[in-house]
């Protein structure tokens, strides 16, 4: 080094920080967070008429439209380069699985293969209209029926309804077939649906949706159903029971056989929700538990991505007392080849109706059954496994430091903590979840199930590595030492790192603004 | 298996930090009777080179519309989508993130839905809309249930031009929880018909525009009506790339507005995923079903977006909520929002008029090819009534390599609509294309 260098340029130099510049207060001039650019709307653009695209701009005559002609359309365009800024931009602001683990409980957040993308977007498979001559879309009818029979085989189920494009729109299915299936055999009169307390929202909502009246059932001290407290209100008045299973305590219902033999014997029929399938899959039939319904989430168990919420996919198995009334359509495999039964006359089945304009999701079975052929048989029996040996290492590793409200024997696939290791910190559940996002990861699923009081559910699913989940667990320990060392700010304040500060949801709900203007 | 990163040296770890000496050890609860030992029937784990042929295998026995003529429509079609919609919505942070529970790491998704909710308001002529549903046919039924919450009535008139299929699915939902529902007479042109339908015990008045013969209706004389009666009007619209020409929704009176939002960004993909874009007025706000995303500030006072008015959804009110739905259509509201971006206002005008030339100088030619072209005024889609039944016409385009349309009677069996023919004219249709048609029509339809 010699007396000039500091004025040499100083490009392909080693930089290091200079330990006498207090960092932590600085701003930007203009307020920008370095390379992470605040974006404004599309529709604060001062001009609207620029455009991503080059079609011509012909002169029609549209007599036949006169007095239907709108002139009032006033929406931003952008070329293409702003349009890679603007999006690439708020990309950046997003947390994803592909960024670290994304611990939610009960949305199995795990890896989602780049194949099954590749597949959908074939253009055999990704380019077909539904409404094309069947004739001529023989392999998408037979890719369902390939699907179909991997998702009986693995549930050990006579049927399946494919249409229902989410977990929720499973649920909706399901019920509307017990109810079909109660008033063709003139018990029409059953009003009630039995839920557990522990339940997902979507299980009252959806039985209080198709118009049943909705009663819980108590759960026991280790976080399962209450067989006595169910068998008590198991009468002629109930239609169903929704059960999941594993439950979202992320306990196995060890009684589920009994749970199926009660409702039964009560003239009810069992819906099982599936959201926590991934836990079994490949070990546990849900048709060796007596199960009359179960959906099973597409975007959860096989992999589909989540895509900042949905599209999902929810198809529904169905047992031999539910299968005849399946929401129509409904492909069968003929003498020359598939067939798509669409109407009432072309079936002799009893059908309940349809759940939508088309064949449900086949962008979603395109990657499910991609994922089912990658992992075979042995795969997905191993993906259970994996799935359960990382909750219980992170149950295993984090007793100790914060508190189990479930401690005895193994949980499933995802492990449950509780707030009672909080108590006397000044600190909650949520600024809990709210400082993890400081340390890199996303906050588990919190205050859910509403059975655990300040619950924090972590589902790791089996595509994490033991090195991301030992990052993971110590993140948490270190946290909880904080918290219990009195340091509240780190969690009052929290996050401090993240594209946004806690934002103000009150005021948002307070005077909705929900749209530019 | 290229997906589970455990090694067995780290299963045997975590074993032993768990204290069991086998993962079977963390299945006891799964009662004897039930747990699998025997080999299932099914394939082993596959490599990516053997998964991708058998996938490339099914996909080899369709006929792609991009090979053929193509003039397939009746509430899915197939225009181009701009390159960089697709590469956008592969990006991880897109992709593999989930519903923006965490807002503070979710503003990416969050101000694309907002602007998602922007675009569909002002495209639908309404002042709010939701951050998506299922498609439009679940939007359709998810309205016919808000209209019943809030007029607390309990009759939907559901239009004759409105598509069987949403038809069908409106009664299945509605008949579930004990919604009547009047359906009027199949027709082309039914304003009158609908109008007479009206009275005081209905909730609302469906009605599809274009409706599924491709006729587009000034549907302002229903909505005076309907909300003199004291009822809601939804309007229905399979076809959003018609909202670039044709008079909003909301300047025609509507009250809810359900739409099929597929035509902008979202591929065929053989009927889904697609994306239902649901507008109201504002003082329905507190009925709508599904998530809304609002603006608010954070602690620094910066700008930010949230998910809000959720005391309506199920997570939170369970049995009371106003709908069931959780997971909606996240990443195809989000195609939906590049490609209208891309389009803009002109982009959407000039395509749309496009459409409209395509559409009309193919039923010009059908028309001078003695053809009885029956929809009054439309948009990109018109039906035609074959002197002889559709459904095998169809097939016979189809062995020819023409993809010629949807015959009516592929959506329903309707006395008297069994020669109709639906044809659906978008910008990927070559002037060729058309003349194909035309002289493919005059071979097999006679």
């Amino acid at each position: 080094m010699n007396a000039e260098s500091p004025k040499m340029n100083t490009v392909g130099r080693p930089s290091a920080p200079e330990l006498a510049v207090e960092t932590t207060s600085f701003k930007s001039l203009l307020g920008g967070r370095g390379l992470l650019q605040s974006e404004k709307l599309i529709f604060e653009k001062d001009d609207y008429s620029r455009t991503g695209v080059d079609f011509a701009d012909i002169e029609i005559d549209a007599a036949d439209l006169d007095g239907l002609l709108r002139d009032d359309l006033s929406l931003p365009g952008l070329t293409e380069p702003e349009a890679m800024r603007h999006y690439v931009r708020l990309s950046q602001k997003n947390h994803a699985i592909d960024l670290a683990l994304y611990p939610l409980g009960s949305c199995t957040m795990k890896h989602n293969p780049r194949l099954n993308e590749k597949m959908a977007r074939l253009p055999g498979l990704g380019d077909i209209h539904p409404l094309q001559p069947v004739s001529t879309v023989q392999g998408a009818l037979a890719l369902i029926d390939s699907l179909s029979h991997w998702l009986k085989t693995l549930t050990g189920m006579p049927a399946v309804a494919v249409t229902p494009k989410a977990g929720a729109h499973g649920e909706l299915c399901g019920l509307l077939a017990i109810k079909a299936a109660h008033e063709a055999k003139g018990q029409g009169h059953r009003r009630t649906v039995l839920v557990p307390t522990s339940a997902h929202g979507t299980n009252p909502a959806t039985a209080a949706f198709v118009g049943y009246t909705v009663k819980e059932v108590a759960q026991t001290a280790d976080g399962r159903v209450d067989v006595a407290d169910l068998a008590s209100k198991l009468g002629p008045d109930v239609a169903a029971i929704m059960v999941t299973n594993p439950n979202t305590c992320g306990l196995f219902e060890r009684d589920v056989v009994e749970i199926a033999r009660l409702t039964h014997e009560a003239g009810a029929y069992f819906y099982c929700d599936g959201a926590n399938f991934n836990a079994i899959v490949g070990r546990v039939r849900p048709g060796d538990l007596g199960v009359d319904a179960m959906h099973i989430n597409l975007h959860k168990t096989f992999s589909t991505p989540h895509g900042g919420g949905g599209p999902g996919a929810g198809p529904v198995v169905l047992s031999e007392a539910l299968a005849p009334y399946a929401p129509k359509p409904w492909v069968v495999a003929g003498g020359a080849g598939f067939q798509m039964l669409e109407h009432d006359e072309a079936s002799s089945s009893a059908n309940f109706g349809r759940m939508c304009a088309f064949h449900g999701q086949m962008g979603m079975f395109i990657r499910a059954l991609t994922y089912m052929l990658s992992h075979g048989a042995d795969g997905l029996k191993q993906v259970a496994e994996d799935a359960v040996l990382n909750a219980n290492y992170i149950k295993a590793s984090l007793q100790d430091v914060m508190s189990v409200p479930f401690p005895d024997g193994p949980c499933m696939h995802e492990a449950l903590f509780d707030d009672r290791w909080l108590e006397g910190t000044d600190v909650t559940t949520l600024d809990f979840a709210k400082a993890m996002i400081d340390e890199g990861f996303h906050p588990m699923t919190m205050y859910f199930p509403l059975v655990v009081h300040g619950a924090m559910l972590i589902e790791p699913t089996e595509t994490e590595s033991k090195d991301e989940l030992d990052g993971f667990i110590a993140v948490l320990c270190a946290l909880a030492g904080a918290a219990k060392a009195g340091d509240v700010a780190r969690f009052k304040g929290a996050p401090y790192l993240a594209p946004a500060k806690r934002l103000d949801e009150t005021r948002a709900a307070r005077a909705p603004r929900l749209s530019y203007s | 298996m290229r997906y589970l990163p455990l090694s067995s040296g780290d299963r045997a770890a975590m074993l032993e930090k768990i204290g069991v000496d086998s993962v079977d050890a963390l299945f006891v609860d799964v009662p004897p009777s039930a747990r699998r030992t025997g080999t299932v029937d099914l394939p082993k784990v596959a490599g990516e080179l053997e998964v991708e042929a058998q996938l490339t295998a099914f996909a080899d026995q369709n006929l792609s519309p991009a090979k053929v003529p193509f003039f397939v429509g009746a509430g899915a079609y197939r225009h181009h989508i701009p390159a960089t919609v697709d590469h956008i919505i592969q990006r991880s942070e897109f992709l593999t993130s989930y519903t923006p529970y965490q807002p503070e790491i979710a503003q990416g998704t969050l101000q694309v839905l907002f602007e998602f909710q922007s675009q569909v308001a002002r495209l639908t002529g309404m002042p709010v809309a939701n951050a998506s549903l299922y498609d439009g046919s679940t939007a359709a039924a998810e309205s016919v249930l808000m209209a019943t919450r809030v007029t607390k009535r309990n009759k939907a008139v559901l239009s004759g031009g409105l598509h069987p299929h949403y038809r069908e699915t409106v009664e299945t939902l509605a008949h579930a929880v004990g919604i009547e529902t009047e359906a009027c007479a199949v027709a082309v042109d039914d304003e009158a018909d609908v109008l007479k339908h009206i009275d005081a015990n209905t909730a609302c008045v469906v009605v599809q525009t274009p409706n599924v013969f491709g006729t587009a209706t000034d549907v302002s004389e229903i909505a005076k009506a309907a909300q003199a009666a004291g009822a809601l009007l939804i309007v229905v619209v399979t076809e959003v790339m018609s909202l670039g020409l044709l008079k909003s929704p909301g300047e025609m009176g509507a009250d809810v507005v359900a739409v099929e939002g597929q035509s902008i960004g979202v591929p065929l993909s053989y009927g889904g995923p697609y994306v239902g874009l649901f507008a109201a007025k504002e003082k329905y706000l507190r009925q709508l079903p599904g998530r809304l995303c609002g603006e608010t500030v954070d602690a620094d006072g910066e700008r930010g977006f949230v998910l809000t008015l959720s005391t309506r959804e199920q997570h939170i009110r369970r049995d009371k909520a106003t709908s069931n739905i959780c997971t909606n259509s996240g990443l195809c509201a989000l195609a939906f929002s590049i490609h209208m971006s891309l389009l803009g206002q002109e982009g959407l005008k000039r395509v749309a008029k496009i459409n409209y030339a395509k559409a009309h100088k193919a039923k010009d030619e059908l028309a001078a090819a003695g053809f009885d072209v029956v929809t009054p005024r439309f948009f990109n889609e018109f039906t035609v009534k074959l002197p002889v039944a559709a459904l095998p016409v169809v097939e016979a385009l189809a062995a020819k390599n023409v993809l010629g349309g949807v015959p009516f009677a592929r959506l329903q069996d309707a006395p008297g609509f069994e020669n109709h023919l639906i044809v659906a004219v978008t910008e990927t249709v070559s002037d060729s294309d058309i003349a194909t048609l035309v002289s493919a029509l005059k071979e097999v339809a006679r």
